[in-house]
């Protein structure tokens, strides 16, 4: 072996001894990398959760793919849909898989795939564990949104819990609860409030409680319906008395006929919705984070004399793929590559901070020719994707990219270019990439208003446009899973062109109109 | 800091459970797509699983999404043609919700049905959910005639050729050093008093012979002791054992006059595929037997059986009385579980009729598990089917159904088969 005296103290010798880069890896080897990559990651001041990394098959990797990347699911059948997706598009080869899964937790774990050959286990502990690592730890959304340390506890709790139910309850009736749960997964999240941390024992302990209050609090809601006529319709109460975008939230805490466990299952579907919550909204930048530390980092130990060039050769082969970006008119496009993106803005922001040019000086006053390794910790820390974007795009990338913007409006029969990749058209690119990016336009606004708790009970729900897009052919599937959870009539309106409120969808289906 | 865990050995089928709640869920649907599937196979061709189709309409989960209509504003890359403010004619709309789709690219490879594979034992359990081999339990105690001989410990009795020597003479060895122990106990005390005795000063003649004389008894006593006795012999013994056969014979019967088309005969293929199927749930060996008739009957291969035409008449009784014969020649019915099937369009020369029903009653029901007839035919019944109607009264192995069309033929086989309830008549 000619990495004997490989420890990081060898710096005395300006001739390193390179690491061995056999195809095959073995566990010392990948200690030894390992190694390299998180003395380097620290010379960086990546900060991580202490990594645990994972070796598995590829029969284990699909089974990961399959829970979404939970390491511990319930059972459902959509999570078994989507592992006989994943099965038969691995055989017949038209995907391949991941090389790397990774879990925001504490500590971080991390899944190595067995057939992977050392350089790509190499790549994949510098972008998983010291790139998505740092960026769990580090980044705003995540650091108030999800608590990594009891994360796990809590899966663990949610599954046995659901495998409880469906041994009290049946199997039909905890899917159809989860079905609907599901269906309303993205309207289950606090977008501006703070969630309390939570550790499985305190979850556990409050749990049975708080099916028993939640009951007795839902029958006490019927009893605060005032009795006196006139006051009735002097002051009529309106419940909720401000409109609710939580969905979930608000069933589980006002559903009337829900059973105890039953709000249980919507306390963990919604919990966990919350949880991936700031990963929808910081794709780009968590990839392109990560993709730029893989990059500088392998870089960083090639200029060291650390790896060979045949290493560097087939660690570039893989990370050009990760982070091509097909053209509009390829055929393998398909909307922008997050990875392409995000890397190439990490890597330009560098490039503004060391060789900054008068443009940028122009368009990026504050960061041109500052310290980079404290400008990306900065822009990684305290941004999301839309944000991230309208902060840091730079008129090179847009014109790497070639970027341009079609404004597609339903009311003419053609699609206007809106803005190319000149100087007139910048700003505005980079305003629609942003907005692209932001969830408030991408998933629909739609929330509670009534709940009509001195009538018949029926739930009202408000859509309320964005640009005037019309709301999913599915949202009669949705309401039938809403109403199962609500038991009483349930209906979306949304606001007509001259002012007026229209039913749009209502379930049970009705012939007469209101 | 990080720490390496292998977690190849740990169990790699996590999604085994999710996977059963997806074909559970969607059983319809796969059970649906299982019975068009069977129209595709060969008639023994039971190994392989099966890929299934579920319209992926059906699989969706809904949820609240952007729908069509209103201003979208999309940033795309790559540009290589456009200036701001050009307009393009408004590309075909895709396929599903294309929320991040490019506008420019047409060729939308929608998938629209979801397709995987099942199991043959996955494939199998569906198809013949509910269904059961009929009379298998009145039946099954007369069926016991094979036996298989099996050693069954070892017995005190027997015939010299079974001794067991091992076991024999470990009972010699126990049985000698039970019966001279305590003589050897003594014999060790009586000669150390003797090297006693010879040790001392004194010359204790007497006493040395009494010791002596006593010692030789001892000897003897123990010499005595026989090295094997009929006590020790051990046979091996044998039991027999019931075994249930597993080989069967499946009769595929089949008028081939002028009268049955080929699209009648594929009816009948399926139902014969149907059935064999079946009987390799069951059975590992089967045999079948192609019989094929006009006025004459013919034992033939599975290829000549479905696809060579014929003309001329219809005599039914032959195709009958040749698998009786068959049975007879090769098929005893102490070995082998006999399970006719006979598909046909009706026309029977009607004098013909009454014979079959003889036949059939006297010789094939007796020796049969079951026998199932099938009648193809979008006419009246004729005289064969009414025959069969008083058979069918009288024998509970004897079934009978009536198959109009393609659709006709897996609810009348799972209704055929179907876990009965009945009491033997």
């Amino acid at each position: 072996m000619t990495n004997k005296n490989n420890t990081a103290e060898n710096i005395k010798n300006t001739k390193t001894t390179p690491l061995d880069d056999t195809p095959d890896w073995t566990f010392e080897l990948l200690e030894q990398y390992q190694h390299e990559i998180a003395r380097v990651a620290d010379f960086y001041r990546l900060d991580t959760y202490t990594n645990q990394i994972e070796v598995i098959t590829a029969e284990q990797m699909m089974d990961a793919y399959a829970s979404v990347g939970m390491p511990i699911g319930y059972s459902h059948w959509t999570f078994g849909k989507k592992f006989i997706q994943t099965e038969q598009n691995y055989k017949r080869g038209q995907m391949g898989l991941a090389y790397e899964i990774v879990i925001n937790s504490s500590p971080c774990i991390s899944y190595l795939m067995e057939e992977n050959t050392l350089t790509m286990q190499a790549l994949v502990m510098a972008h998983a564990c010291y790139g998505h690592n740092s960026f769990f730890k580090g980044n705003y959304l995540f650091k108030s949104w999800t608590d990594a340390s009891s994360i796990i506890d809590y899966l663990l709790f949610a599954k046995n819990y659901i495998a409880q139910c469906e041994q009290k309850y049946g199997i039909n009736e905890v899917e159809a609860t989860l079905d609907a749960c599901h269906a309303l997964m993205s309207h289950g999240v606090d977008r501006y409030k703070r969630p309390q941390k939570i550790s499985l024992d305190e979850e556990l302990k409050r749990q049975s409680e708080r099916a028993e209050y939640l009951q007795s609090q839902v029958n006490a809601l019927w009893r605060t319906v005032p009795k006196k006529e006139q006051q009735e319709s002097e002051n009529k109460y309106k419940f909720p008395k401000e409109p609710q975008e939580n969905i979930l939230y608000f069933i589980e805490k006002n559903a009337p006929l829900l059973q105890p466990w039953q709000r249980e299952i919507v306390r963990i579907v919604r919990k966990i919705s919350q949880y991936f919550y700031p990963q929808k909204q910081t794709q780009v930048m968590n990839e392109g984070w990560a993709c730029f530390w893989h990059y500088t980092i392998l870089n960083h130990l090639y200029d060291e004399g650390l790896v060979t060039d045949k290493f560097m050769l087939e660690f570039l082969h893989s990370h050009t793929n990760v982070v091509a970006q097909p053209e509009y008119n390829s055929k393998f496009y398909s909307g922008i590559n997050p990875y392409a993106l995000g890397f190439n803005m990490f890597i330009d922001i560098r490039r503004i901070c060391e060789h900054p040019t008068e443009e940028d000086k122009e368009y990026f006053p504050e960061i041109a020719g500052s310290n980079w390794i404290d400008t990306v910790h900065f822009a990684m820390e305290n941004f999301k994707d839309e944000s991230f974007i309208s902060q840091y795009l730079s008129p090179k990338l847009i014109r790497d990219f070639k970027l341009f913007h079609i404004h597609d409006d339903s009311d003419n029969n053609y699609v206007e270019i809106g803005a190319i990749h000149n100087e007139q058209g910048y700003k505005k690119v980079r305003h629609n990439l942003a907005n692209q990016y932001n969830l408030s336009n991408i998933e629909v606004n739609i929330q509670i208003v009534d709940a009509n708790v001195d009538g018949d009970r029926a739930l009202t729900l408000r859509y309320t446009p964005h640009n005037d897009v019309e709301l999913g052919n599915s949202k009669d599937e949705v309401l039938k899973h809403l109403h199962y959870l609500w038991h009483f009539d349930v209906k979306i309106i949304q606001e007509n062109k001259s002012g007026e409120d229209k039913v749009i969808a209502c379930c049970p289906q009705k012939n007469k109109d209101d | 800091m990080a720490n390496f865990i292998d977690r190849r050995l740990n169990s790699k089928n996590k999604s085994t459970v999710n996977r059963q709640r997806f074909l559970r869920r969607y059983k319809n649907q796969i059970k649906k797509s299982v019975s068009e599937a069977i129209n595709q196979r060969g008639v023994t061709d039971v190994n392989s699983g099966e890929s299934i189709i579920i319209p992926k309409r059906d699989l969706s989960e809904p949820t609240f999404h952007q729908g069509d209509g209103g201003i979208k504003d999309r940033v795309h890359p790559g540009n290589d043609q456009f200036s701001t403010g050009d307009r393009i004619p408004r590309p075909p709309k895709q396929q599903g919700q294309g929320a991040g789709q490019g506008d420019a690219s047409d060729s939308g490879e929608g998938e629209d049905d979801f397709t995987f594979s099942i199991s043959k034992e996955e494939y199998l359990n569906l198809l013949f959910e509910d269904l059961e081999l009929p009379n298998l339990e009145k039946n099954q105690l007369d069926k016991l005639i094979e036996y298989k001989t099996v050693r069954s410990g070892f017995c005190a009795e027997g015939v010299a050729s079974n001794i067991d020597i091992v076991k024999s003479l470990q009972g010699s060895i126990a049985r000698r050093i039970a019966m001279t122990s305590s003589k050897r106990k003594q014999l060790k005390a009586l000669e150390e008093a003797l090297l006693a005795l010879t040790n001392d000063k004194h010359d204790n003649i007497q006493k040395k012979r009494a010791l002596t004389t006593e010692i030789e008894t001892l000897k003897g006593k123990i010499a005595k002791v026989p090295f094997i006795d009929t006590f020790d012999l051990r046979f091996r013994n044998y039991a027999k054992q019931a075994v249930p056969t597993s080989k069967a014979v499946m009769f595929c019967l089949m008028d081939v006059s002028g009268s049955m088309d080929q699209a009648t005969k594929e009816m009948a293929k399926r139902f014969y595929i149907l059935l064999y199927l079946f009987l390799s749930r069951t059975y590992k060996n089967i045999d079948v037997v192609y019989i094929r008739h006009h006025t004459q009957a013919k034992e033939v291969n599975e290829h000549e059986f479905f696809y060579s035409q014929e003309t001329g008449g219809t005599i039914a009784s032959s195709a009958l009385e040749l698998m009786n014969d068959i049975i007879t020649e090769r098929y005893n019915d102490n070995q082998w579980n006999i399970y006719g099937a006979q598909a046909s369009d009706g026309d029977n020369w009607a004098d013909d009729s009454p014979r079959c029903k003889k036949i059939l009653e006297q010789e094939i029901l007796p020796k049969s598990r079951y026998f199932s007839y099938i009648e193809i035919t979008q006419r009246a019944h004729q005289t064969l089917w009414k025959h069969y109607q008083q058979v069918e009264e009288s024998h509970p192995n004897f079934a009978m159904q009536h198959i109009k069309s393609v659709a006709d033929i897996y609810p009348v086989f799972r209704e055929l088969f179907k876990k009965s309830t009945q009491s033997a008549a």
